[in-house]
């Protein structure tokens, strides 16, 4: 089923998210992320952050379920049972830190279709409490045709 | 592990293998908020044609992620980094896991002293991420 292309350079309002030192820990030990500057506070403000920082892939904690809204709105015609991550991309302006409240706003760059297949491109700006950018996040997802070629 | 520094443009970054179990999975799930149970429940993974539990793609880019810091020695040093993910790792239910292996090229630097690191990441002899490419910001 195509996807409705109105939604292509659309914005959602921000999300914001409270980022916490345990959140982080948590992330960090999922990831084997055994550095102390994720997981001792004291640690990471002697190496000069604010408080304890996130892994690299951190803001996935917040982007995903932002752009998730977006995905999963019955008008944009997307079936997330058939869908697949294609790309993920990050462009990080600064670590996440404990503390932080951050705000994602979630736009559609691109809609095409390939093979029969729906390509959704999402980006997500986030932000921090002074509005100044910290990431911003790109995602690619698939939406797999029908077997039985049911979008003819 | 020799550091990123130590490293010329071209040269192979120093291969790491990390193994991925089922309570990997379970722990990413939690950790990142993404619960989709093809990556926990094998039964909806072979319902909807995959050929079991496979890894969350994220879980693997956070891998490649950490093992790119690591070699910058620097758990902040990187600026960006993009991936596609190319094949499913499938992991089984034992104690052994699945075993991706990482690897990669240390790229140019810029004028501002920042680096591009190309990754591979294999399962199983195939690729599991293409064009991963990180930059990272100088020391």
């Amino acid at each position: 089923m195509p996807l409705d292309e109105s939604f292509v350079g659309r914005s959602w309002p921000a999300e914001t998210y409270e980022v916490s030192l345990e959140k982080i820990r948590e992330f960090a030990v999922a990831v084997g992320a055994d550095d102390p500057v994720h997981h001792d506070r004291d640690a990471a403000r002697s190496a000069g952050h604010p408080d304890v920082v996130a892994p690299t892939t951190f803001p996935v904690v917040f982007t995903w379920p932002a752009t998730r809204r977006v995905v999963d709105d019955p008008a944009l015609g997307l079936d997330f049972t058939r869908v697949i991550h294609r790309d993920q991309g990050f462009e990080v302006r600064r670590p996440v830190h404990a503390g932080d409240v951050v705000s994602s706003v979630v736009s559609v760059d691109e809609i095409r279709e390939l093979a029969g297949n729906d390509v959704i491109t999402f980006r997500c700006d986030v932000t921090d409490a002074d509005g100044e950018t910290v990431a911003t996040t790109r995602a690619t997802l698939v939406g797999r045709a029908e077997p039985d070629g049911g979008d003819a | 592990m020799s550091a990123l520094s130590d490293l010329a443009s071209g040269e192979a970054l120093p291969a790491r293998t990390v193994t991925i179990t089922r309570a990997d999975l379970v722990r990413y799930a939690a950790a990142s908020g993404d619960q989709n149970p093809i990556h926990w429940n094998e039964r909806v993974a072979l319902e909807v044609g995959l050929p079991g539990v496979i890894a969350h793609g994220m879980f693997t880019m956070a891998l490649a992620a950490r093992y790119v810091t690591d070699l910058a020695e620097d758990p902040t040093a990187v600026v960006s980094f993009s991936t596609r993910f190319t094949r499913p790792v499938v992991v089984p239910d034992d104690d052994t896991g699945a075993t991706v292996e990482f690897g990669g090229k240390a790229g140019d630097t810029a004028d501002d002293g920042s680096r591009t690191v190309t990754v591979t990441a294999t399962h199983e002899g195939k690729g599991v991420l293409g064009k991963a490419v990180a930059t990272v910001r100088p020391a």
